[in-house]
């Protein structure tokens, strides 16, 4: 197997479906001639063609507007925000048109498109390039919303969003893009190309959509988390010393119930773990569900570490980001609880 | 210092509120036929003052006249008569079902008749359109069947939609006709992804975007405007200008534009403006952007200039905002009535003719009606199941689904 980036990953995922399905279609700002402000579609017009790869007008809506249509003609558009800190003017575009197509029209059109953008801070990107709007979108029914944490599921998870039938937002953590960053900002991040984690299979390669994974078995303490946050949690369960359960979600709509209710009625306590805001974001949801599913099993109250509810901060990066110090307290606490 | 005048905000208004006299005398109207018919493949440049006038062919004698006359035969013109008396009388039925409870809503097109229902003759099967509430004459002109959209009006057990929309927001693949959204706008920036699709797809099909003179106002009008005209997108970008957004005089959301056609000229875009109650004006513009989409020499723009005659919808009640009589003094006239008179003129048509197709027309829609109640009303009789408001969401229904589902025990 070949080590890849996490973009590298991303890129291939495009490829390999590009190449299987001619309806498969790339397209946003800056993506086809440069191939990304990310590279993340690098090549792929050259390979293509420029009917299937091309750049558009910075119109967010207008991306996301014009992908519906070609949808509903029968095309596969996978298009790029460059930010998800950008996604807001489509917004509309995706709440009332994507999500609600197949469900509006009983069936008779659909809405088979995917939104990558990328995700998170960690970059000094300031309030407009560090956002996680995940929560925005899995509170809207009809979408999918997946956020991968390593170059193999992002390949894999991408492949299976491109060819899922329903509309799905794709989440890149670009602090992943390179390297696993696990939050200890002060060290350097090894690199993908030297780290086991990113070796990706070659050709279609499929992680399904809706199944969690267990990133580092333990019997303490279960902590839930997705993208950047898992390796900020490993971390954290190392630093700690605790024995601490890390589940990658990888998919937050469908999510795994089955996997969380399995670990958490095991280790009984709960961390739920995201780099969003605290008020309403997905961390609530999961809270709450444990507590629906597992409450007999719990012998603590489940913690939440996220990102302030303020907007993301440009010199105070350090301070917002729940980095491994946070973490581990939480875990250090939910284990005294 | 002190001589800088202050500011001063200003808020266009309509000429004229309830209780005033209704006056049209600022709407310039050209003498049919006096506007010129540009060869489909021009350079727009050449076109610009299309966006300022109004093509006519029907004058006021009845007759068909200018460059834009003869796109139709007779015979498919008193099929177009049929097709828009079919709509009035549709209408007025379901608009009284309303009132009687059998549906929660309805949106009449009372006035503009002629735009959907001639426009829809220009088109070849498996082209698609983008429609908005106020364009039910694509369906009845394209031959959907009456019971189908009663079934869909009354959210009863044959509806197409399974319950899930409000009454008129229609979705008919097979008929060109894609899901009506209801927020407003969205959908003319999905025609142009359509038509961009048939195009990467070296396709012959066409798709046509519609939106009302109020919802240009939406950035979706701007995106729709910016994509088409950079990939010469095989569309045909319709503006109703049916003078009121709801309340609001199309002022509001005209601005200093002087036409909603003229949003085109920035964009490089053809941009005709047309008598958007002149059957036969519709039509021979329809022809001519369709053929020019399909000739792949790109997007036109065109506004429909028209009257809303009746309400915004069930839900509304214009006296509140407009005078009475602001219908009667529109000048220019009904569509019904001006095609009806240019076919007594072509010695085709007679009153006697016109007054046994109505009371036929009745009698097919009330077959319809009959047939569609026997399915159910909206809070009568047969209704689509609980269990159906879980289906496809998805293509799958996922677990969380199916436990919300058992919970709600259907």
């Amino acid at each position: 197997m070949a080590r890849m980036t996490m973009i590298e990953a991303i890129r291939d995922a495009m490829d390999v479906c590009m190449g299987l399905d001619e309806n498969v279609v790339v397209f946003g700002e800056d993506v086809g001639y440069f191939g990304g402000v990310f590279r993340c579609t690098h090549g792929l017009q050259q390979k293509y063609g420029r009917s299937r790869c091309f750049d558009t007008p910075i119109s967010e809506l207008g991306i996301v507007g014009v992908a519906v249509g070609m949808a509903a003609y029968g095309l596969r558009p996978c298009v790029e925000m460059q930010f998800a800190d950008y996604v807001y003017p489509a917004y509309d575009q995706i709440v009332s048109e994507v999500a609600r197509i197949r469900y509006r029209s009983a069936g008779q059109f659909t809405c088979p498109i995917v939104i990558r953008m990328p995700t998170g801070g960690g970059i000094f990107g300031g309030q407009t390039h560090s956002q996680s709007p995940e929560a925005l979108f899995t509170h809207v029914a009809g979408l999918k919303v997946v956020v991968p944490s390593n170059p193999q599921d992002a390949k894999g998870l991408l492949i299976a969003s491109i060819e899922d039938p329903d509309p799905v937002i794709f989440l890149e953590p670009k602090r992943l893009y390179n390297g696993p960053f696990d939050g200890h900002h002060d060290r350097p991040v090894t690199p993908w190309s030297k780290h086991e984690s990113g070796e990706v299979e070659a050709g279609r390669t499929v992680t399904p959509l809706g199944k969690a994974v267990v990133r580092r078995a333990g019997s303490a303490v279960t902590v839930l988390a997705y993208g950047t946050m898992v390796h900020v949690a490993l971390a954290a369960a190392e630093d700690a010393g605790i024995d601490a359960e890390v589940i990658d979600l990888r998919t937050l709509v469908p999510l795994d119930l089955d996997a969380i209710v399995a670990s958490v009625r095991k280790t009984g306590r709960c961390v739920v773990v995201h780099e969003a805001t605290l008020t309403s974001g997905f961390g609530a949801e999961l809270a709450a569900l444990v507590q629906e599913h597992c409450f007999h099993s719990l012998e603590a109250p489940i913690a939440r570490v996220t990102g302030w509810d303020t907007p993301y901060p440009h010199a105070q990066e350090w301070d917002y980001f729940p980095g491994p110090a946070r973490v581990g307290r939480a875990l250090i606490e939910t284990m005294e609880a | 210092m002190t001589d800088t005048p202050r500011l001063s905000l200003h808020v266009p208004e309509p000429e004229v509120r309830p209780g005033d006299t209704p006056d049209f005398s600022n709407v310039a109207i050209p003498r049919a036929g006096s506007v010129p018919r540009p060869e489909v493949d021009a350079d727009p440049k050449s076109m610009r003052d299309l966006a300022y006038s109004i093509i006519r062919v029907l004058n006021r004698q009845g007759e068909a006249v200018g460059p834009w006359a003869g796109t139709l035969t007779n015979e498919e013109l008193l099929e177009g008569l049929r097709d828009m008396m079919t709509l009035r009388t549709f209408d007025a039925r379901m608009q009284t079902a309303q009132r009687q409870g059998k549906t929660s809503f309805y949106m009449q097109h009372m006035g503009e008749e002629a735009v959907s229902c001639a426009f829809r003759k220009a088109l070849l099967p498996g082209d698609m359109n983008f429609p908005t509430y106020r364009q039910a004459g694509l369906l009845i002109a394209g031959g959907y069947p009456l019971v189908d959209m009663m079934n869909q009006i009354y959210s009863n057990e044959a509806d197409p939609l399974k319950g899930r929309q409000l009454p008129i927001m229609y979705s008919s693949r097979e008929h060109g006709f894609f899901s009506i959204s209801g927020n407003l706008g969205t959908q003319f920036v999905q025609a142009v992804g359509w038509g961009m699709a048939s195009a990467i797809k070296g396709d012959t099909k066409i798709a046509v975007g519609w939106i009302g003179d109020g919802s240009t106002a939406e950035s979706d009008f701007h995106a729709a405007l910016v994509f088409a005209s950079t990939y010469r997108a095989p569309v045909v970008l319709n503006i109703v200008n049916n003078q009121w957004a709801i309340s609001t005089f199309q002022g509001i959301a005209r601005g200093g534009s002087g036409t909603f056609a003229a949003r085109g000229l920035g964009f490089g875009l053809p941009t005709l403006r047309v008598d958007g109650n002149d059957y036969l004006a519709v039509h021979a513009v329809a022809k001519w952007a369709v053929e020019r989409a399909r000739r792949n020499l790109g997007p036109t723009l065109v506004e429909y200039v028209t009257y809303r005659v009746g309400a915004h919808s069930t839900s509304d009640d214009p006296s509140a905002y407009r005078p009475k009589t602001e219908s009667e003094a529109w000048p220019l006239g009904d569509p019904v009535i001006r095609l009806k008179n240019h076919l007594i003129v072509q010695g085709v048509w007679s009153e006697e003719r016109h007054k046994q197709t109505e009371a036929e027309i009745l009698d097919v829609v009330i077959t319809a009606q009959k047939e569609a109640e026997k399915h159910g009303t909206l809070h009568a009789g047969g209704k689509p199941s609980a269990r159906d408001m879980f289906e496809g969401v998805y293509a799958e229904m996922p677990a969380h689904l199916r436990r919300q589902r058992q919970q709600a025990g259907v």
